[in-house]
């Protein structure tokens, strides 16, 4: 029984933030880690999540955004089912990135921050992820895909949209 | 899944359980792991923090996130008494670009990040420890969760930890959710408290009033997992494999126009030179050198005639430039320079927090004048506006985000001017990577 009646979350996730209020201090600082679970199982963080965050840790839903505008990874809109973030960071470039953001580009034909039709993709232009030893590098979600090559984002994108690819994002914040 | 990289002119401390399944708590106590928190129990309840921290001053070690502050000194400042609980704060929100050895780390040691922060806080007093990883890094997160898990179901956390009565050690493991700022000590704990990353202003230090308001000691991930090595070994062996003032190995995360590039431990003041063209494998398709930016994107750039240095913090201030990360960027005759310093400074102006006024404003017209420049539109003083722009950033802001976008402007204006200059008058050197349909306000937003 989660610690919020009528949580718009599911058993799983609820029950993990009644944890995650009780490891720190003072129970704000789960607040990062709860709208980036939120988000994972949501897609985006909804109005009705900063309502419910807020309400568990007690704050005004205005703080609750006022931390959500200022992360680059939360979003109050749904992205694609597989959200492709393609790092043009200075290793990366060196090494092709901007020629693997324009493939995914034209491969998924959408911009930055679009979203394909049928929903299964987004695609992000993102700053550096910490791959810069194994650039040009990318993120599905969570995955990271490095030692890019056009030829090798066919395949990762093909695999994604069969469902053969690594898994979408994590349910329940796991 | 990140590559492996070795070269026989390593020196391996840090990665002696790389590549070894040291993520599995049997292997890592196998391989001497948490032998060096029981070492330090050992000692006796009253000697064990004096003997940590004179250790740790003994063997060198400085920190490895970009600062290069003595850590057994650091840890020395943290008051005896407080009324407030203690903290130790791991910094693994690596977002430097170029930087990626803490990402190895938690990949394949993540029971030393433990280990250390255990050490850090028996040194000091503290009785929980937090280790805050950048939100891109779930499947790390993942993998350090399993870590603590692990300890603690050995009774190696939590309350008397390895059955010592009165030894409590909790251990918090969580992310961010994208924002470079954030790797910043005060914006960190800022973080950390569920707020907007922005910096508090120093003094007070963090190691007198740091998180929820108590003494905290802050460290990279990295340095912090060289304090169990460095228990077992000694302070002094450790301080022999570096230079003076310079204790012990570091990982160098070598990339770009390089052959091999790669995460490597080499001693400190080991020579960038060699760095490039021996352990990196050299510049590939048999092009020349350019320039390097030797330790993230905030370090002003070298040029090809200035790399043979040691890689120290000392003798790479003295070459005019920082050691900072340890995130080496190679870049080979193509790149252009005015392009790559449009490319840095937009990255800066993206992360800056806005906060402090000379941040968000400098980084915003630096990245004006120099998109200006790169589209062809540029006039000679544009060179003069950008480098009075970055001087006039340097050190008027709470956080070191204005000094890291201001210190690789200054760096590329004035060691390469010539090449803006000819730039600016149609002749431009090197061959372009972004066209105009690269939106350069794009990226994060």
């Amino acid at each position: 029984m989660s610690a919020i009646a009528n949580t718009i979350f599911s058993p799983t996730l609820a029950a993990r933030f009644d944890q995650l209020v009780t490891l720190y201090p003072l129970k704000r600082s789960a607040l990062v880690p709860m709208l980036l679970y939120a988000q994972d199982e949501i897609g985006y963080v909804s109005e009705a999540a900063i309502q419910e965050v807020a309400q568990r840790l007690d704050l005004f839903d205005l703080e609750v955004r006022s931390v959500l505008s200022y992360y680059s990874m939360l979003r109050t809109k749904p992205a694609g089912k597989y959200n492709v973030q393609v790092c043009t960071n200075i290793s990366c470039m060196l090494r092709g990135g901007y020629e693997i953001l324009d493939h995914c580009k034209a491969k998924l034909g959408i911009g930055h921050k679009g979203v394909t039709p049928d929903g299964q993709f987004s695609l992000e232009e993102v700053e550096c992820i910490g791959a810069c030893c194994w650039a040009p590098a990318m993120q599905v979600n969570y995955d990271f895909h490095e030692d890019l090559t056009p030829a090798k984002v066919d395949t990762i994108l093909a695999d994604y949209r069969a469902g053969r690819g690594a898994q979408p994002a994590p349910k329940d914040g796991k | 899944m990140p590559r492996s990289a070795s070269h026989p002119d390593e020196t391996i401390v840090l990665k002696r359980r790389f590549g070894k399944g040291a993520a599995n708590i049997d292997k890592y106590i196998e391989l001497e792991g948490y032998a060096a928190v029981r070492k330090a129990i050992a000692q006796g309840l009253e000697a064990m923090p004096a003997w940590i921290i004179d250790t740790m001053k003994a063997s060198g070690l400085r920190g490895r996130g970009g600062a290069g502050f003595p850590t057994g000194m650091k840890w020395s400042f943290v008051p005896k008494a407080s009324a407030k609980p203690k903290y130790i704060l791991v910094n693994g929100d690596e977002s430097e670009p170029g930087t990626c050895k803490d990402h190895v780390l938690f990949l394949e040691d993540p029971h030393a990040v433990i280990e250390g922060a255990m050490i850090a806080g028996l040194a000091i007093g503290a009785k929980m420890g937090f280790i805050y990883l950048r939100g891109e890094y779930r499947y790390l997160l993942n993998i350090m969760e399993k870590a603590v898990a692990d300890a603690y179901a050995r009774g190696f956390l939590g309350k008397n930890i390895f059955g010592n009565p009165g030894i409590d050690f909790d251990v918090v493991t969580q992310t961010g959710a994208g924002a470079y700022e954030v790797g910043e000590e005060s914006a960190l704990m800022e973080s950390l408290e569920g707020k907007r990353g922005i910096p508090r202003i120093r003094p007070p230090f963090p190691a007198v009033v740091g998180l929820y308001g108590g003494p905290t000691i802050i460290n990279n991930a990295e340095t912090i997992a060289n304090a169990p090595h460095i228990l077992l070994m000694g302070g002094e062996a450790y301080a022999k494999l570096g230079t003076e003032r310079n204790g012990g190995t570091r990982l160098f995360g070598i990339s770009g126009h390089v052959a091999r590039p790669g995460v490597y431990e080499l001693p400190m003041g080991y020579s960038l030179r060699k760095a490039i063209y021996e352990v990196a494998g050299g510049i590939p398709g048999g092009k020349q050198l350019k320039a390097v930016v030797p330790g993230g994107a905030s370090c002003p750039v070298l040029r090809a005639d200035e790399i043979d240095v040691g890689l120290d913090f000392d003798q790479m201030a003295k070459a005019g430039t920082m050691l900072g990360s340890g995130g080496i960027v190679v870049l080979d005759e193509t790149v252009s320079i005015v392009e790559f310093a449009l490319r840095t400074i937009k990255f800066y102006q993206h992360e800056s927090c806005g906060w402090c006024i000379p941040c968000r404003e400098g980084t915003d017209w630096i990245k004006k004048t120099l998109t200006r420049v790169y589209e062809g539109g540029g006039q000679k003083k544009d060179i003069d506006n950008v480098q009075y722009l970055a001087e006039n950033m340097m050190g008027r802001t709470f956080c070191p985000l204005g000094d890291a976008a201001a210190m690789p402007t200054l760096g590329f204006v004035k060691k390469f001017r010539k090449e803006f200059e000819d730039y600016i008058e149609g002749n431009k050197a090197g061959t372009p990577i972004i066209t105009p349909e690269h939106d350069l306000v794009g990226a994060g937003h």
